[in-house]
């Protein structure tokens, strides 16, 4: 039976986790792969490291950081952050990304998500989607994708935008709440539901996570595939274990291999 | 013993690299894992494995760009019975025809062709991305010992088309995705995964760990 995918996200910046993971005695706490690795067997689905300050000259300690991961864990790894060029996806998945996902080039400039799920194909092309509530000329409300952490506006439609990407070539939709992330009072879930509805690709729930609950919410109101979750994991609230068996509870199938 | 990983440019070439050598140190006398774009490597090899990601005719094309690769190959498995190991599209490969966006020859060594899968349930997404279970079609040594069926372990999957085998005793697992997905199948020395096992955790790792001690 298919079960529903748990992700912990991690921020990376400089080759080191932002505030670092304290849900058990790793050495490091800093370490990307040492948090990569205690992840791994918690029983994490899947992982997602987002390359938070992503330049050129410090694209290297990113691949460093996959190649040592893909080395020591041997489960999906997603990788965002700073990818703007074909050359970017091709080194991490070279590296050992099995998916690399795209945030504001695929604004910029929509047919790079078509020239990448063409030369890797759809699987491995994630399109990230950062919207926020916004009151509509005529009353009402809509979701806008915004760029920059949320700070510059685009004026675009997140749910067609949705559907662009995904008719582009988009194997998955990575959706973020701006509206929610940060807060934990749990995933915008009518726009979870409005983007994962109007695609026929997995959509990864993400933002707002502040209790198990939520996570749930995530699936089975949100329809979205898969949910992902940073500080409720990161800051040793709960482990992915309890996460899962919580989801169980709930009725979701999960996958519980030791 | 060596095993050549057929370097042709596919993404997940340092994963699947990655997961053969941790295997393979787990074993009494670990086998020498090479990565090679060299035919007269694989030819000699005691074990081959074809990774894969991406679109059939892509790759296709990337193994015939190693000039030949294909013959090696076809040559080291057929007339000296070397264990071989497809994974994803690497396993597509090994069908007769990709029917992905055009129609593209495979290596014909399982019959059927490479189709799109069509979940009967509208909730459930293409592309199939996640965790699924295995169900058993065949007994192999590849899975011996390891928990298959609805309480069994999980694989992880990434693909949108599966390989329609035309005769049922080359499947040796599906996985049931809104109706049955080919996961693995087998014939002869060859086997192949639709699933990745250097993406499966334990479970992964295991079955690389069988296919390493297997002597067909």
């Amino acid at each position: 039976m298919f079960k529903v995918r748990v992700i912990p996200c991690l921020d990376v910046k400089d080759g080191r986790v932002v505030k670092g993971v304290n849900f058990v005695d790793l050495r490091d706490a800093g370490d990307p792969v040492e948090a990569a690795v205690a992840y791994d067997a918690a029983g994490a689905d899947e992982l997602c490291f987002l390359d938070i300050n992503a330049t050129h000259e410090n694209r290297g300690t990113m691949m460093d950081v996959v190649r040592r991961t893909a080395e020591a864990c041997f489960m999906p790894l997603t990788v965002g952050g700073g990818v703007r060029t074909v050359d970017d996806i091709r080194a991490l998945l070279r590296a050992g990304a099995d998916k690399v996902s795209i945030n504001s080039a695929a604004v910029s400039r929509r047919e790079f998500v078509k020239e990448a799920a063409e030369k890797f194909g759809d699987q491995c092309i994630v399109v990230a989607i950062d919207a926020k509530r916004v009151k509509r000329a005529g009353g009402g409300e809509r979701w806008e994708i915004f760029t920059h952490g949320g700070r510059n506006s685009t004026g675009i439609d997140a749910v067609e935008f949705a559907q662009e990407v995904v008719s582009l070539g988009a194997g998955e939709i990575l959706l973020t709440s701006m509206d929610r992330d940060g807060t934990r009072q749990g995933f915008d879930i009518p726009l979870t539901q409005a983007i994962a509805d109007s695609v026929h690709v997995p959509v990864i729930a993400s933002g707002g996570v502040g209790n198990l609950d939520h996570l749930v919410e995530g699936i089975r109101s949100g329809h979205a595939t898969a949910v992902l979750a940073a500080s409720i994991f990161h800051f040793g609230e709960f482990t992915i274990r309890e996460a899962k068996d919580h989801m169980v509870r709930a009725g979701l199938p999960m996958r519980l291999d030791p | 013993m060596s095993v050549a990983i057929i370097d042709y440019g596919s993404g997940n070439l340092h994963s699947a690299a990655k997961a053969f050598e941790r295997a393979a140190r787990s074993m009494d006398v670990p086998d020498k894992i090479i990565v090679t774009r060299d035919p007269e490597v694989v030819f000699r090899a005691d074990r081959i494995v074809l990774p894969g990601v991406g679109a059939f005719a892509d790759c296709r094309k990337g193994l015939d760009s190693l000039d030949g690769m294909v013959e090696a190959m076809t040559e080291a498995v057929r007339d000296k019975a070397r264990p071989f190991f497809g994974i994803c599209v690497g396993m597509q490969l090994m069908a007769t025809r990709g029917k992905e966006h055009v129609t593209t020859d495979g290596l014909n060594w399982i019959a059927g062709d490479v189709e799109k899968i069509s979940p009967r349930e509208e909730n459930l997404k293409i592309p199939h991305m996640g965790w699924n279970t295995l169900d058993m079609v065949r007994e192999h040594p590849v899975l011996e010992r390891l928990p298959l069926g609805p309480k069994g372990r999980h694989a992880y999957f990434v693909h949108s088309y599966h390989l329609n085998a035309t005769n049922e005793a080359d499947v040796l697992a599906r996985a049931d995705y809104g109706g049955p997905v080919t996961a693995m199948v087998g014939k002869d020395t060859a086997i192949g995964t639709q699933f990745h096992p250097e993406k499966s955790q334990r479970f992964g790792l295991a079955l690389i760990s069988n296919f390493l001690k297997w002597k067909p």
